[in-house]
């Protein structure tokens, strides 16, 4: 699964920094028939976890309601240099993980 | 102070007040309240504290940007728990659910939904001290989602 995560590469001790993950997905809903008028079955990716230097920082379960190629933003403050690490798991059982490093300088 | 910011201000009080009003007049609504239950487990829900930023008109419901913040310091001691995010007229109402924390720093997140018809999309906060607070936003949708096929 292709994904993009995006971090400001530099920030300052205790700033509280934006995260967004976007991941190609296409969050079928279930309700879907295809070309042969067959119901495409619900394939959503349920879960979402990113850690920052190992511990979680944000947690998304998902459901159908939310748009294809999903998109998350939400802030984490950060107290020194690290990595994010997002992993996913879909209904399907595949599973995707994608990082992104930033630099905390000390003041 | 000049006439169009005070007209600015006193017709975004009016309309929180009024959505408020609606919301809270919504909660005797006996499938939302339904709805509620199933979220909460049966808790009581208090209106305010949660803001739903969304376009009050969407062309395509097949992704519309929600933006939600909570009014919390995010302490330690005082901060959100959890916010999930509702949209009753979907045929899976709960879109999704996000753990947040301290570390958050800020109480907000942001994604893009689908939206099955023109709704008040609604998000529930869970604090740290147990309680549940809801905000909401009206969204007229021109082109629904789930209706292909």
């Amino acid at each position: 699964m292709l994904s993009r995560v995006q971090v400001p590469a530099n920030a300052r001790r205790g700033e509280i920094v934006q995260v967004r993950i976007a991941i190609q997905h296409p969050m079928e809903t279930g309700y879907r028939p295809d070309n042969f008028g067959r119901r495409i079955p619900k394939n959503v990716i349920n879960t979402l976890i990113c850690r920052y230097n190992g511990s979680e920082v944000f947690r998304a379960e998902m459901g159908s309601g939310i748009a294809a190629n999903p998109l998350l933003q939400f802030p984490v403050r950060v107290q020194e240099s690290g990595e994010f690490v997002f992993e996913w798991r879909d209904d399907s059982g595949e599973r995707g993980e994608s990082r992104a490093v930033i630099t905390v300088s000390a003041d | 102070m000049p006439d169009r910011r005070r007209f600015l201000l006193t017709s975004t009080a009016l309309a929180g007040g009024l959505l408020c009003a609606r919301l809270a007049a919504a909660q005797q609504n006996p499938q939302r309240a339904a709805l509620l239950r199933e979220v909460t487990g049966g808790a009581p829900v208090n209106a305010g504290r949660v803001t739903v930023d969304t376009p009050p008109l969407a062309d395509n419901g097949h992704s519309v940007a929600v933006r939600v913040m909570v009014d919390s310091p995010m302490t330690a001691q005082d901060h959100v728990r959890r916010i999930t995010l509702l949209a009753e007229r979907n045929p899976r109402p709960v879109v999704a659910s996000f753990t947040l924390g301290p570390h958050s720093g800020k109480a907000e997140i942001a994604t893009r939904i689908r939206l099955a018809d023109i709704q008040d999309v609604l998000a529930l906060a869970q604090l740290s001290d147990g309680s549940w607070w809801m905000g909401g936003a009206h969204v007229v949708v021109t082109e629904l989602a789930c209706l292909e096929g």
